[in-house]
């Protein structure tokens, strides 16, 4: 099945949603991976004003190729990057920030899951390296913040237009598509080690 | 006669037709995998990078985001008088800008970034006197998504084969829906610890339909390559018959007391391209040409 949703999110769009389904968005599109998270928690946490509001927003894990054209901005290339890498912050981005999606590739640990369930949050997998592709769902680009960051880090504010396919790989009901594919690799194991000649 | 602007255009063509096509053995295992795939979502996923390889060729794009921190691997003929490593630094940054590539090289403390790519040991070269008559430069750009998937053990000589193949399982089994999967593997056994990664990495290099000559090496990758597509990982981790579209071996002999192996994870994406440089200034491109 196949959804189109507008961003930012409302709880009820975001708690509505189950893993497996295709969605598409539309609306604007945060990036934010490292550098972003690091720092919009050590803001909040001396109290210095975020340019961006995060809640419902969807936040993309990506460091895009921009190119400057006359005053603005364009995506040349925009997949996303391993999410995993931001587990340790997650929990508590999502705790403070309450964004409505996260969007990247390869899946989150156990602790963004819950954090996902509790606030009202889904994690959803775009195609990694399909930057392209994904490039092709921004319309055009609002703005950036943080530019100090550096191009891969900073802030960039897309505005998406039927952004996708998206799959939903962690919904709000504690449901993992990543944990649950985890679970038929250990099943699987045995026979690879066998097939090796290793022990079982 | 060749001067060092040649290099330089050299460079930022070389690495331009790198990022936006594929070599045809990583492209066609990419179609093969698509055809083996029988659920909706690793077809999904495959999907999707067929059109994006479409999209980019089209749009002569950079067809992942990534665009990778630039190594090379430069063979000199044995007279040679121009700088080509100046050529090839100023080449990458001229890259940057036209291409574009995305800034990724930053100081490791600080994480300042240039903008250009360039910086104290970046862009890296591996230096090799051949005997040709040509200047030939190779170069991969690889993600970090791959790269941070990477890993060597230092072993003892008794855990032996079934030592490397416990570590290149294991390896894969960390690195999970994480590198970009269907993933290529490159696995250096032997030489020390600093070569063994280098192997690992060069092992990439190599078309991946073309098998090690050594038949009980080519048997080894052929084996592993079997096993780890029986796990299920699948394109982009979410399950699936294909998690690996390659696996290659470079070797070299190592002290007696020792056993280092390394597994370097690379990302469908597996660009990898050359140019070379004749000394009457044509350009050659053998793995890109258009």
């Amino acid at each position: 099945m196949t959804k189109r949703l507008k961003t930012p999110l409302s709880e009820d769009d975001v708690r509505s949603l189950n893993v497996g389904e295709t969605i598409y968005l539309d609306g604007v599109v945060y990036t934010g991976r490292d550098e972003v998270h690091i720092h919009a928690l050590e803001y909040l946490e001396k109290g210095k004003p975020i340019p961006v509001d995060f809640k419902g927003a969807a936040l993309f894990h990506c460091g895009p190729i921009m190119r400057k054209v006359g005053e603005g901005w364009e995506v040349v290339a925009a997949g996303p990057t391993t999410s995993s890498r931001m587990n340790s912050l997650e929990p508590q981005f999502i705790e403070k920030f309450r964004p409505g999606a996260i969007i990247g590739k390869g899946g989150m640990s156990q602790p963004t899951i819950d954090a996902m369930k509790q606030h009202g949050c889904v994690y959803l997998a775009i195609t990694g390296g399909a930057a392209v592709l994904a490039a092709r769902g921004i319309k055009s680009v609002s703005g950036v913040e943080w530019y100090e960051l550096g191009m891969p880090e900073a802030v960039w504010i897309l505005n998406a237009e039927n952004f996708g396919p998206l799959t939903v790989g962690i919904d709000t009901h504690g449901k993992s598509l990543f944990a649950d594919v985890n679970a038929k690799v250990k099943e699987n194991e045995p026979a690879v080690r066998e097939r090796l000649g290793l022990k079982t | 006669m060749v001067v060092e602007a040649d290099i330089q255009n050299a460079v930022v063509e070389l690495l331009r037709r790198t990022v936006v096509k594929l070599p045809s053995d990583v492209e066609e295992a990419l179609v093969r995998a698509l055809d083996a795939e029988v659920d909706e979502t690793p077809k999904m996923q495959l999907k999707a990078i067929m059109d994006n390889i479409k999209l980019a060729g089209e749009g002569n794009t950079p067809m992942c985001q990534d665009t990778g921190v630039t190594i090379f691997y430069v063979t000199l003929p044995r007279t040679c008088e121009i700088d080509v490593e100046r050529g090839i630094i100023e080449g990458v940054r001229r890259a940057t800008s036209e291409v574009p590539l995305r800034p990724n090289a930053v100081h490791p403390i600080t994480r300042k970034n240039p903008g250009d790519n360039v910086g104290d040991g970046m862009p890296y070269m591996n230096w090799k006197v051949g005997n040709n008559d040509f200047i030939e430069i190779t170069v991969m750009p690889k993600g970090a998504g791959s790269e941070n998937m990477s890993q060597l053990a230092m072993l003892t000589p008794s855990q032996g084969v079934k030592g490397i193949k416990e570590f290149v399982l294991s390896t894969v089994l960390r690195a999970g829906g994480n590198p970009c999967p269907p993933m290529v593997l490159g696995v250096g056994i032997g030489g020390s610890s600093d070569i063994c990664m280098k192997l690992a990495k060069q092992a990439l290099l190599r078309p991946l339909d073309e098998r090690h000559k050594d038949p009980e090496i080519a048997g080894l990758e052929t084996e592993l390559l079997d096993a780890l597509n029986m796990l299920g990982i699948g394109p982009m981790g979410l399950g699936g018959k294909t998690t690996a579209i390659g696996l290659n071996i470079e070797y070299a002999y190592c002290h007696t007391a020792s056993l280092p192996v390394a597994v370097n994870v690379q990302c469908w994406a597996a660009r990898r391209g050359t140019v070379r440089i004749h000394l009457d200034g044509r350009l050659e491109f053998p793995t890109n040409e258009e």
